[in-house]
C-alpha cells in the first residue's frame, strides 16, 4: 500500500507554468479570440450601421447556421479525424424532415390513417407530425454516423476516404428521395416548425440560443466526463489511449455520430430560415465548418479544439463578410480572404510553439 | 535475502512459443519475487519481448503453465493481465501528450463524482492522488503539467504511477533508460527503488548493462528463445553477462 509521505516533495528545478503560459493564453484560440476583439473595433469605427441591434442580429443567426455544425466536426478533429460529410448531412437531415412532414399532413397518403374530420389521425395531435419529422431527420443522420464510424472505427479506413464517400453518398441519396427537387416544410405543424428554427425568444435568434446550450454542454462534457478525456486522449496518442483500455472503437463511433447529428440539426434549422430544404442545400458548406474549426485552433492532428474555438472560428467567419458586406466590398472578397485567414491563424501558432 | 518460504508473485513453467515454424521461446522456467528486480537481458531476437507478451496477456503461450501469486493464470488479452496486478510501462511510455501528468495517470480509470444521473470527474480527488504518487516515488512533477512539457525522467514517472494507482504486483519496465539522459537515468534506477520497497517486483527489460548491474538483484539472460543463465548479480559480473548474450559462453 501506499506509504505516508515523509516530506512534501519541493519543486526545487521545475519551474512552475505561468498563467500567461498556459490554458487559452497560449492557445491559437485565445489569439484568434484577441484579433476578432481588434477587428470587432475596427468594424465599429468603419461601418455605423455594424453595432447596431439589427446587425448584430443578423451576425447572431447568421454564424449560428454553421457554429452547431462546427462543434460537432470538432469532436472528430479532436480525435484526430475529419468529417468531410457535414454539408451533404445538414441537407439530407433537413429534406427528410420537411418530405416526412408533407408526406404525414397530406391526406390520401398511402402511409397515413384519414380521421374522421377529413384530417390525418397524426394531425389531430399537435406537434406529433414535428415530432416524428425531426426524429425521422436526426434518425437519417445518426445511420450515416454509425457508417462513418463502422467503417473508420472498425473497418480501420481513412477518416478523409470515408467521409468523402459519405459526402457524396448522401448527397447523391438527397436527389434520389426528391428527384432533384427541393422539399417545403408543410402541414399544420409548419407554423411549429418555423417558430423552433428561424423565430426569436426576447429578441434572440433560437439558432442562437440552441448554440449556447450545445456549447456549454460540449465544454462540460470535453472538460468533465470521461468520455471527454477520452476523446481528447484518442487525439493526443492513439495508441496509448488503446494500451490503457479505453474503448478506442466505441468513443471513434460515438464522434461520429455526434457530428452527423449536430449536422442534421444544423441542416434542419437551415431550412427553417430558408423556408425549404432545395437539393443543393448547404454544398460545400463542410469547407466553411472545417475552416472555422481550424481557425478556432482545432488542430488537425487531433488532440487539441474546443467549443470556444468553433464559436470563435465561426464568429470571425462571419463578421469578415459582414463587414467586406458593410464596407461595400465584392463579395468575391470574401472567400480569398477566408484563406488568408485560415493560413495566418495556423501560422501565428506555429510562429508562436516555435518561441517558447 | 531467503526466498525459500515466500511464494513467487509470478512462476512460468516449460514456457515455449511458436510462431508457425519459427520456435521463439523454448522450455523457459522462472520466478519472480516479490520485492524483486530481476533484469531480463538479451539480443536482438532473443526472446525478450515475445516472453514480455507472453506475461502480458498479448500472446498466448504455445506450451507452459503460467502460475501468478500461486494460482494458475490464463491471459486472452491485456486487460485480463492487467487485472491480476500484472503492468507493463512501454518503451515508448503509451502517454497522452496534450493531457496532463495526473490526466495520464488515471486515464481509463477516471475518478468521478455522481450528480444525479450524471457522472463528472473529479479534478481534485484525482489530482491530490497523483501528487501523493509522485511523492511515493520522489519525483518532481506536479499533476496539473502538461506531459508535453515534461522531461524524460518525468514521463517515465508518470508512467510508473500508473503502475502504482491499481496496486500492481509485477510492473515490467521494457527498455525504461534507452532514451534519456544520465541524470534521468539516475532517476528512473531511483523510481524502481522506490517500486521495490514497496513490495513490487520488477522486471527490468534492457540493454544498459550498468543500470541492470546498478539496481537488479537477479539476471536472466535469454539467447535464441531459451534461458541461457539465471543468477543472483552478485555472483555474476558484466563481462559473464556479456559473453552469455552474445554466446561466447553458452550457459551459466
Amino acid at each position: 500500500m501506499a506509504m505516508p509521505m515523509e516530506s512534501p516533495i519541493s519543486f526545487t528545478n521545475v519551474g512552475k507554468i505561468r498563467w500567461w503560459q498556459r490554458g487559452i493564453f497560449a492557445s491559437q484560440t485565445g489569439y484568434v479570440l484577441l484579433a476578432l476583439a481588434v477587428l470587432l473595433v475596427i468594424m465599429h469605427f468603419a461601418s455605423p450601421y455594424f453595432f447596431t441591434e439589427g446587425n448584430m442580429q443578423n451576425v447572431a443567426k447568421n454564424f449560428s447556421f454553421i457554429a452547431i455544425a462546427t462543434l460537432g466536426v470538432t469532436f472528430v478533429i479532436i480525435t484526430g479525424g475529419i468529417d468531410l460529410s457535414v454539408g451533404s448531412m445538414m441537407c439530407f437531415s433537413a429534406m427528410i424532415t420537411s418530405m416526412v412532414m408533407t408526406e404525414l399532413s397530406a391526406p390520401g397518403s398511402p402511409l397515413v390513417h384519414m380521421a374522421a374530420d377529413g384530417k390525418t389521425v397524426l394531425a389531430n395531435v399537435p406537434g406529433l407530425i414535428l415530432l416524428i419529422s425531426l426524429l425521422a431527420g436526426l434518425g437519417v443522420a445518426l445511420i450515416a454516423g454509425l457508417v462513418n464510424g463502422f467503417c473508420i472505427a472498425m473497418l480501420g479506413l481513412s477518416p478523409f476516404v470515408t467521409t468523402l464517400g459519405m459526402l457524396s453518398i448522401v448527397r447523391g441519396l438527397g436527389y434520389v428521395v426528391s428527384n432533384g427537387r427541393g422539399s417545403f416544410p408543410g402541414g399544420p405543424d409548419a407554423d411549429y416548425f418555423y417558430a423552433l428554427t428561424s423565430g426569436d425568444v426576447l429578441g434572440v435568434p433560437v439558432p442562437f440560443i440552441y448554440l449556447v446550450i450545445l456549447a456549454l454542454t460540449m465544454a462540460v462534457v470535453l472538460h468533465h466526463t470521461s468520455f471527454g478525456r477520452h476523446v481528447f486522449a484518442l487525439g493526443g496518442n492513439e495508441k496509448a489511449a488503446e494500451l490503457t483500455g479505453i474503448p478506442v472503437v466505441r468513443v471513434k463511433i460515438e464522434v461520429y455520430v455526434i457530428c452527423a447529428l449536430a449536422a442534421g440539426l444544423q441542416g434542419i434549422i437551415i431550412s427553417g430560415w430558408l423556408g425549404s430544404a432545395p437539393a443543393n442545400m448547404a454544398t460545400s458548406y463542410e469547407l466553411n465548418v472545417i475552416a472555422a474549426a481550424v481557425i478556432g485552433g482545432a488542430n488537425l492532428a487531433g488532440g487539441i479544439g474546443g467549443p470556444l474555438g468553433a464559436i470563435v472560428g465561426c464568429v470571425l467567419l462571419e463578421v469578415i463578410r459582414n463587414g467586406l458586406v458593410l464596407a461595400q466590398v465584392s463579395s468575391y472578397w470574401q472567400q480569398t480572404l477566408v484563406g488568408v485567414i485560415i493560413i495566418l491563424a495556423v501560422l501565428v501558432d506555429r510562429i508562436r510553439s516555435r518561441m517558447t | 535475502m531467503t526466498k525459500a518460504d515466500a511464494t513467487p508473485v509470478l512462476e512460468l513453467t516449460g514456457i515455449g512459443k511458436e510462431f508457425g515454424a519459427i520456435r521463439a521461446l523454448h522450455d523457459v522456467d522462472m520466478q519472480v519475487f516479490p520485492g524483486e528486480v530481476v533484469g531480463l537481458m538479451g539480443d536482438n531476437g532473443a526472446g525478450k519481448s515475445t516472453l514480455v507478451k507472453i506475461i502480458a496477456g498479448n500472446f498466448r503461450p504455445t506450451h507452459g503453465e503460467m502460475r501468478f501469486a500461486g494460482s494458475a493464470v490464463h491471459f486472452n488479452r491485456p486487460v485480463d493481465a492487467r487485472a491480476v496486478g500484472i503492468e507493463v510501462v512501454y518503451q515508448d511510455l503509451a502517454l497522452s501528450d496534450n493531457l496532463t501528468a495526473a490526466a495520464n495517470v488515471f486515464l481509463g480509470r477516471e475518478l468521478k463524482r455522481k450528480f444525479g444521473p450524471i457522472a463528472l470527474l473529479d479534478h481534485k480527488a484525482m489530482a491530490a492522488r497523483a501528487l501523493e504518487l509522485f511523492g511515493e516515488l520522489r519525483s518532481e512533477t506536479r499533476p496539473d503539467d502538461l506531459v508535453k512539457q515534461m522531461s524524460g525522467g518525468q514521463r517515465q514517472a508518470v508512467a510508473i504511477a500508473r503502475t502504482r494507482l491499481s496496486n500492481a504486483r509485477l510492473v515490467m519496465m521494457d527498455e525504461p533508460t534507452a532514451a534519456i539522459s544520465v541524470r534521468q537515468v539516475e532517476q528512473v534506477l531511483g523510481l524502481i527503488h522506490r517500486l521495490k520497497e514497496q513490495g513490487v517486483a520488477v522486471m527490468l527489460i534492457s540493454h544498459r548493462m550498468p543500470d541492470v548491474f546498478a539496481v537488479c538483484d537477479r539476471v536472466i539472460v535469454m539467447r535464441r528463445g531459451e534461458k541461457r543463465a539465471d543468477k543472483p548479480i552478485h555472483e555474476t559480473s558484466p563481462e559473464e553477462v556479456t559473453a552469455l548474450i552474445t554466446g561466447a559462453k553458452e550457459a551459466a
